[in-house]
């Protein structure tokens, strides 16, 4: 089978002010599948997820180089004329921790349509349930959407923030750490869900978790120093890597 | 500093090499037990069987245990498959060692039908194959490793010259049938002895270079009957 890319990462180099974070970096994303950024603290994987949605241009003397190719409309994500706030629409992100908007559990959802311009109620209600069942959701929450969002567990708020990711029809879903908030069975939920979700979306995940890269992932890139050391098909990487620096990182001998 | 999961895993190597050991014992005291026509020998094999037996659950039951507890991962990971299949090769090779002194018991009660010349060549050869195989799973040197893969030729067709050489006693002198059979037999134990080093072998060149190499291209010669 022919390998049909959703992005491609071409020798990206990304500078706070003076500091280089991220070194030539060149990577292909495929699409619908997950790929996972690992490597120990600081090695720059949060860094480089974040260029696929432009967070960095929330701050000034951020500076990126290089290229960012999105498939198929052959746009550079990273290009100064394109509009972040549409290309958030399009690559959504999930955090950390939850951070659900102190709205109801609905218009959490709506929101993203609302801001493109979507008032229709019929509209928004269809959205709203078909990203909360997209999140495994829907069944949790459909008797209380008008109840505030922070009444939801955490692992339930969680996946409220991947509807609400969800709503706006990404092409890509950046998962930033996701699950390192939650207990071990909301933690699994979402790892099921990852996986689920690649039949609609091609997903990229950093996690600390080697293991959860490797429960969730079809590709996992290895970062060092700014760097990708190595990249390849997950199972590879996890029973015979090729580079040395990864063979101990995975092995827990450093980092 | 060695960590807890590398002391671990040194042990882990330890414990194959012990029953590496003992059924290299086990091969050697075997053959002499017919050469040497020393039944009390070949009943010393049989007796320690068990301890082989023990040790093989004791390596499997370490191995599951590496697994379940501490996750292992690219060359920690091959290291404790490998072992775990290693060790199902030598417990085999401990069983042949076995059967071997089983066929020396029934054949020290009859006249030698023939001096042995042919089966302490393979069973040095083969035992080497064991010997090499272990030493390449300890140095994770896989050029030693395929170094044992070629020797199992010479021990196939040492064994097909056994079997040519009795077959000719037997159509000379019906007599020698039993006898015969038997030592046969004990050919072709020494010929499974080492294609079970040559698993040995194939597994440590997966542990060292991740790549599967059974199966691959066998030669006519090694095709298994």
């Amino acid at each position: 089978m022919v390998k049909e890319l959703k992005a491609e990462v071409k020798k990206l180099n990304f500078y706070y002010g003076g500091v280089q974070a991220l070194k030539e970096i060149n990577l292909p994303i495929e699409r619908r599948k997950v790929s996972a950024l690992i490597g120990p603290s600081g090695c720059g994987k949060t860094t480089f997820l974040r260029c696929f949605n432009r967070m960095h241009d929330l701050y000034p003397h951020n500076r990126y180089e290089g290229e960012i190719t999105l498939y198929p409309d052959n746009i550079n994500i990273i290009s100064p004329e394109i509009d972040p706030i549409e290309i958030r629409m399009q690559i959504s992100m999930v955090f950390q921790k939850p951070n659900p908007f102190p709205k109801s559990i609905y218009e959490n959802v709506a929101y993203g349509l609302r801001v493109r311009g979507t008032s229709k109620r019929a509209v928004l209600d269809e959205k709203v349930e078909k990203s909360l069942r997209g999140a495994a959701l829907w069944d949790e929450v459909k008797d209380r959407l008008h109840h505030l969002a922070f009444d939801l567990s955490g692992g339930q708020q969680q996946r409220l923030c991947i509807a609400r990711a969800l709503a706006t029809d990404p092409r890509i879903l950046l998962f930033d750490e996701p699950t390192s908030a939650l207990d071990p069975t909301a933690t699994s939920k979402i790892e099921e869900l990852i996986i689920q979700l690649k039949d609609e979306v091609t997903i990229i995940i950093v996690t600390h978790n080697m293991q959860q890269a490797a429960r969730v992932s079809d590709y996992t890139a290895f970062m060092y120093l700014g760097e990708i050391v190595e990249y390849d098909k997950t199972d590879r990487i996890f029973t015979a890597p090729s580079n040395k620096l990864t063979e101990e990182y995975i092995t827990g001998r450093f980092g | 500093m060695a960590t807890i999961f590398e002391k671990e895993l040194t042990d882990l190597k330890g414990m194959v090499l012990k029953l590496g050991a003992m059924v290299e014992k086990a091969i050697s005291d075997s053959i002499k037990s017919l050469v040497e026509r020393d039944s009390k020998l070949a009943a010393d094999v049989i007796d320690k069987d068990p301890q082989v037996n023990a040790l093989d659950v004791e390596i499997d039951e370490e191995c599951i245990r590496l697994i379940a507890l501490r996750q292992p991962r690219a060359g920690d990971l091959r290291l404790i498959t490998t072992a775990m299949k290693i060790t199902t090769d030598l417990e085999r090779i401990g069983d042949l060692a076995v059967d071997v002194s089983e066929r020396a018991l029934e054949l020290n009660e009859e006249p030698q039908l023939k001096p042995y010349i042919d089966i302490p060549r393979m069973t040095e050869i083969a035992q080497g194959m064991v010997r090499d195989a272990l030493d390449a799973f300890v140095k994770r040197d896989a050029s030693l490793a395929r170094d044992v893969l070629v020797r199992d030729d010479l021990v196939d067709n040492l064994n097909w010259q056994v079997f040519n050489e009795l077959l000719f006693f037997m159509i000379q002198d019906p007599k020698t049938v039993s006898r015969a059979v038997k030592i046969t037999y004990v050919s072709k134990y020494i010929e499974r002895i080492a294609d079970h080093a040559t698993n040995i072998a194939e597994m440590v060149v997966y542990l060292v270079e991740g790549k599967i190499i059974r199966h691959m291209a066998v030669p006519d010669d090694r095709k298994k009957d």
